[in-house]
């Protein structure tokens, strides 16, 4: 009885920080973007891109780790593409991210059916050509260093004055657009990564509609975690969390309560989300500059 | 109407329309890095969608409730509120629809598509006003919270539908079936796809949309708190009445796709039945203009490329009805390029005085 429990506790952990691992990296993506005062919404766009690209570098070359950074690569040009339309054109942000959005949507199967004929996915990946447990190793170590430079580096500090008091930090000498340039292209990297870790470390090939809108819960996660990196990775376990117990909940009796619907198990996380946003249980603040031109006029 | 009015409001129609010529005609042009003749795609386009009244029929099928969700958006933008929760709305509405035929005696008939209606337009209305009552009570943006209403939606309707109005006849993961006395005639010109008074409908709620906006002391509260919020304030406009009443109107419309679905096609709550009608309201409001009568006809632009597109998996070898996407996007990345000076203008005080767009 009890080693059947510690058994399932392991078995739920286990898939909790696996299923936590891509959208850790497409929030904290976002979190660069967003402290520094640039809306992502294409977080989806670029998690689709960066885990096509992943599959197929993967495939070719053999190995996991081109496909990881190759993923992170092409979601940092799909970051140019977006930084190009919002800091240079001044796009409104929200459009421009839903286009980015449906570009990704588009040309994973476009160029996939050209590649191997087939729209719907890669060839599988063999073990050796995908990861076991790396990525989560590489998000523990990102997540230390980045909230070390996030707090403690004078880089750190630019950005999230970029997305405070941008005014400030071009009167201090600093340079607001260049700042959230490379916010931007860091966040498309990140989420690249986070896409990766879909098609070559929670599955063994680019699937049409792998993101399932994991972009999107990136974002409430970052939210959810107030746009701090240790809030947001514990926000993104959450997320993972609700996913990893759904399956197993489905048709098992509480006491007391009964059989819980899957669906309610579903929609945890986002109530959890919307509530905060109501701010009941305290707020989340966004960064004050956030989907804002100051400082870049 | 002086001249220069004149060409003002030309130039107002036909930009868009470059807008989407361009993003068509780029789109298209990519298939040509598939080996596929990018002329013989706009041909299998162009006849999918159009080519014979079956074709235009099922266009109009699609356009119905495009039509719905871009108004859904239009809308609450001239109100500075960007709606991205349409997708969530239209399926509490539609839920809402297929409940309340299922639960009528099967001889009502038409007065069960009336009522399912307004039940469909008053339960995404509520579900709508969430979003309205967190952005102007609370301070929460709506396009977070309408996103994760989305999901919210998804989880929703697919619980109630499986545990409390399963279908017993079949399988599928759908709701049980409406009474057959509850289902419109579709119009006998489109050999029988299904086309029914919901389509002329929208285009009435589209017309309604733009009197209100135009015409009457509501629209011109909207739009004054569209462009200045703080001025609109200052003038006794009830700025959190009007958010919360926009975004509740929004999704009402949103909502009455549940008509067209329950009562003009299935007969059923279908889970997955939407083509992401939701968020394609988004380009089809954007290409619009947030024009409503606008919004008809970029609904049939978007109506007839994904009917067109379905169309490209049969008669080509490399290009798919993913197209579609990389066609939308075009237009969009072509209309906002354009737009961009129109937007600024819209959403002037959100991006100016800091108010944040997110």
């Amino acid at each position: 009885m009890f080693e059947s429990f510690a058994n399932t506790v392991w078995e739920v952990g286990a898939s909790t920080s696996r299923l936590a691992v891509p959208l850790f990296f497409a929030a904290i993506g976002g979190m660069f973007s967003e402290r520094a005062g640039v809306v992502n919404i294409a977080l989806e766009g670029k998690m689709v891109v960066g885990a096509f690209v992943a599959a197929v570098i993967a495939f070719y070359s053999g190995s996991p780790w081109a496909g990881f950074f190759a993923g992170g690569i092409a979601g940092a040009l799909v970051g140019v593409i977006y930084a190009l339309s919002v800091i240079e054109f001044r796009a409104n942000q929200i459009v421009s991210g839903t286009g980015i959005n449906l570009l990704a949507l588009g040309i994973a199967p476009f160029v996939c059916k050209i590649l191997f004929d087939v729209t719907g996915s890669t060839p599988t990946l063999e073990i050796a050509k995908r990861f076991s447990f790396e990525p989560l190793a590489i998000a523990v170590v990102a997540l230390a260093a980045i909230t070390y430079w996030f707090y403690r580096t004078i880089g750190g500090l630019r950005l999230q004055i970029a997305g405070e008091h941008p005014e400030a930090l071009a009167a201090a000498g600093g340079n607001v657009v260049l700042t959230r340039w490379l916010a931007v292209t860091m966040a498309g990297f990140m989420a690249g990564l986070g896409g990766a870790c879909l098609s070559i470390f929670l599955s063994s090939s680019y699937s049409r509609n792998m993101t399932a809108g994991r972009g999107f819960i990136a974002l409430a996660a970052l939210i959810l975690g107030k746009w701090r990196p240790v809030q947001t990775a514990l926000a993104c376990l959450l997320f993972g969390f609700s996913d990893a117990i759904q399956i197993r909940l489905q048709g098992v009796e509480i006491a007391g309560i009964g059989k819980v619907p899957v669906q309610f198990i579903q929609i945890l996380p986002y109530v959890a989300t919307l509530i905060l946003l109501t701010g009941v249980i305290g707020r989340s603040r966004a960064p004050k500059a956030l989907g804002t031109l100051d400082g870049v006029r | 109407m002086s001249l220069t009015e004149m060409k003002a409001s030309a130039s107002e129609i036909l930009r868009p329309v470059i807008a989407a010529l361009i993003g068509l005609a780029v789109g298209v042009g990519l298939t040509w890095f598939s080996g596929e003749d990018p002329f013989f795609v706009a041909s299998v386009l162009f006849e999918g969608a159009v080519g014979n009244s079956y074709n235009l029929g099922m266009t109009l099928f699609y356009t119905t409730p495009l039509i719905f969700t871009g108004l859904a958006v239009a809308l609450p933008f001239h109100a500075g509120l960007f709606n991205i929760g349409a997708e969530g709305q239209l399926l509490m509405g539609t839920m809402a629809a297929a409940i309340c035929g299922i639960m009528m005696p099967p001889d009502s008939g038409i007065l069960a598509v009336i009522s399912g209606t307004i039940v469909a337009f008053v339960a995404a209305a509520l579900y709508g006003s969430i979003a309205g009552w967190i952005r102007a009570r609370r301070g929460g943006h709506e396009v977070i919270s309408t996103i994760m209403l989305n999901f919210i939606a998804a989880g929703i309707t697919s619980w109630a539908v499986l545990y409390h109005f399963k279908s017993l006849d079949t399988q599928n993961p759908e709701s049980a079936r409406i009474a057959d006395s509850m289902l419109l005639t579709p119009f006998a010109f489109f050999e029988g796809a299904p086309v029914t008074v919901a389509f002329p409908l929208a285009i009435l709620v589209a017309v309604i949309i733009w009197i209100v906006l135009n015409k009457t002391v509501f629209g011109f509260e909207v739009v004054a708190t569209g462009q200045n919020p703080d001025a609109a304030r200052v003038n006794g406009i009830d700025i959190a009445r009007i958010r919360i009443l926009v975004l509740a109107i929004a999704g009402g419309l949103a909502g009455l796709v549940g008509l067209a679905e329950v009562f003009g096609n299935a007969g059923r709550f279908k889970i997955g039945f939407s083509a992401d009608y939701g968020f394609v309201g988004i380009p089809v409001a954007l290409l619009a203009r947030c024009h409503p009568v606008g919004v008809i006809f970029s609904a049939f632009l978007f109506g007839a490329l994904h009917k067109g597109s379905a169309e490209l998996d049969l008669e080509t070898t490399y290009v798919t009805r993913d197209v579609s996407y990389l066609i939308q996007a075009m237009v969009i990345l072509a209309v906002s390029a354009d737009g961009i000076y129109w937007l600024r203008k819209r959403l002037k005080l959100g991006q100016k005085k800091g108010a944040a767009v997110v």
